[in-house]
């Protein structure tokens, strides 16, 4: 056993405060994830895809019906953050299918018995789900651009869509991530999450005004996070839209979806490597 | 020196099924040691319990000194761990992996570079640093996983079955590199294999685990001796479990493990 005396074994190095780590931490997790889109961007290619054909197609047909009421806005005004929200659902939604992939291979378990608490890869987790929307507003932005959608530019507002945009998609990435927990396996999870994205889809105002939907619907709406993100992009996106509830009530209502989303993926989490 | 490894009765049941019962057994530090045992014999489950993935259903453990329940964090900090299935990330080059590691065990900022180019040396993965590991053969995948277990240089490494799956150059490769690693840096490693001649090769002592019971331990020479003059270690597990390596153990669990391990072997390529 002459190695064990060879062997210098740094067995305590210093390590930052537990608050400082929980931070360095989540962009480590989130960096990486940003890392693989750079490698491989098609998934990412492909999603932009969805929101332009919701707005070229579905878009420009309703809007020659004249069959919604969206008040002072025309009906593409009114739909474009709606579309960016729902093309930001749609792929964050499925997110929890690439944390079930990891868990197959075994890099979740990797993950797991590091020394990084389950918030952190967590949050990291979420964090990286925001930020990849990004490319599909920007998609979103540039389309609208072209067929006339009246947007507003200014470094504000755009950065206010951002925000919003990350938070929300962060949200329901983790409710994904949440679910993937639960099922834990790939065919039960794309059921579920085919389930899910249409009845938050339909219950919010990302394509007709929830003034125009039945009670029992109304009230769905407002219990929706969707709702709230479209909202608040809603107003800051177009010019001359008015939002159904105040921004800072929009912005509350989506930073505590996610927080307390994250609360109970981080518990959840090593169901996953049981 | 405290042992490495200590477990005191620890048990896990999964429902009905008791997959690992009452599991006494020290690890000293600076010791091979191989749990040998059929798929569902309780070899992972074991592992699991002791890297904190699995709360115990009842007994302890510690590991470098922390007790697996109270301070996992701690272990977490001590060791380093190479699971069945693939834990690079195939979607990310060698290197980025190396790096996810040091920085999520906040090695010194300064040392990383020269730690992760050190690592890839040592695994001979040099000239493949900067290419997705999702190209690498089975052989490479392994080697860079145990680079990224061993980052830290944790006090005891945990590998779950290293070489399933891999061909017989690239099993020969990997066991060099573990005994190398340990020559290097005096770490304890606790492995599991349901391979024979793995556990001869590389371990200075094995404990036999049949149906979540160890029902043998001791040195690979020693056990075989004891199964009778001139038998092998093969002949040895057939003596103590009345069942041979291979074809034993019809409890539950087994239709999922031979997936897994398939699936794992398919990957590996």
């Amino acid at each position: 056993m002459t190695s064990l005396e060879r062997a210098e074994r740094p067995a305590v190095w210093a390590e930052p405060p537990a608050a400082i780590r929980f931070v360095q931490d989540s962009w480590t997790i989130a960096e990486g994830e940003l890392r693989k889109l750079r490698h491989d961007p098609t998934e990412l290619i492909t999603r932009a895809v969805q929101p332009l054909l919701w707005l070229l197609v579905f878009g420009q047909v309703i809007a020659n019906t004249r069959a919604i009421p969206t008040g002072s806005l025309s009906y593409i005004d009114f739909l474009a953050p709606g579309i960016l929200a729902q093309s930001a659902l749609f792929s964050a939604i499925f997110f929890g299918i690439a944390i079930i992939w990891e868990r197959d291979l075994g890099v979740l378990h990797k993950y797991l018995v590091s020394p990084a608490s389950r918030g952190a890869l967590v949050t990291g987790k979420a964090l990286a789900g925001g930020l990849r929307s990004l490319v599909q507003a920007a998609m979103v932005y540039a389309l609208a651009l072209v067929i006339g959608v009246h947007l507003r530019l200014d470094p504000l507002s755009v950065i206010g869509v951002a925000l919003v945009v990350v938070i929300g998609s962060a949200a329901f990435a983790t409710f994904s991530l949440v679910i993937a927990c639960l099922v834990r396996t790939r065919e039960r999870f794309m059921g579920i999450g085919q389930i899910l994205t249409m009845p938050l889809f339909f219950a919010s105002s990302a394509i007709y005004p929830i003034s125009i939907m039945p009670d029992w619907l109304q009230v769905v709406a407002h219990l929706n996070p969707l709702t709230y993100q479209v909202d608040a992009l809603r107003g800051l996106m177009v010019q001359g839209a008015t939002e159904s509830f105040p921004l800072a009530l929009d912005f509350a209502v989506l930073s505590v979806t996610t927080v307390v989303l994250i609360a109970i993926a981080a518990r959840l989490y090593p169901r996953l490597a049981q | 020196m405290p042992p490495a490894i200590a477990t005191r009765e620890l048990t896990r049941r999964f429902d009905v099924l008791t997959a690992v019962n009452a599991l006494t057994l020290d690890v000293q530090a600076g010791e091979v040691f191989g749990l040998l045992g059929p798929n569902g014999a309780g070899k992972t489950t074991t592992i699991k319990m002791l890297i904190t993935l699995l709360p115990p259903t009842s007994g302890d453990a510690t590991v470098a000194g922390h007790d697996i329940r109270h301070d996992p964090r701690l272990v977490r900090r001590s060791i380093g761990y190479v699971p069945q299935l693939l834990s690079s990330d195939g979607a990310l080059t060698a290197r980025e992996n190396l790096m996810t590691s040091a920085r999520l065990y906040h090695l010194p900022a300064a040392d990383r570079r020269a730690r992760i180019d050190e690592a890839l040396e040592f695994m001979a993965l040099e000239s493949s640093a900067d290419r997705l590991v999702r190209t690498f053969s089975g052989g490479m995948v392994r080697r860079l996983e145990i680079a990224q277990a061993m980052l830290h240089r944790p006090e005891v490494l945990f590998l779950d079955e290293p070489t399933v799956g891999l061909d017989p150059t690239a099993r020969r490769a990997v066991w060099d590199h573990i005994r190398g690693l340990r020559e290097a840096e005096g770490t304890t490693i606790l492995l599991t294999t349901h391979y024979m001649d793995e556990a001869a090769e590389l371990c200075g002592r094995v404990g036999f685990m049949h149906l979540g019971k160890l029902v043998a331990l001791g040195t690979p020479e020693e056990l075989a001796a004891q199964a009778g003059k001139g038998k092998s270690l093969d002949d040895a597990f057939t003596h103590f479990t009345g069942s041979g390596l291979s074809e034993s153990g019809e409890q539950g669990g087994q239709y999922r493990d031979v997936a897994r391990t398939r699936r794992t072997a398919r990957r590996l390529g």
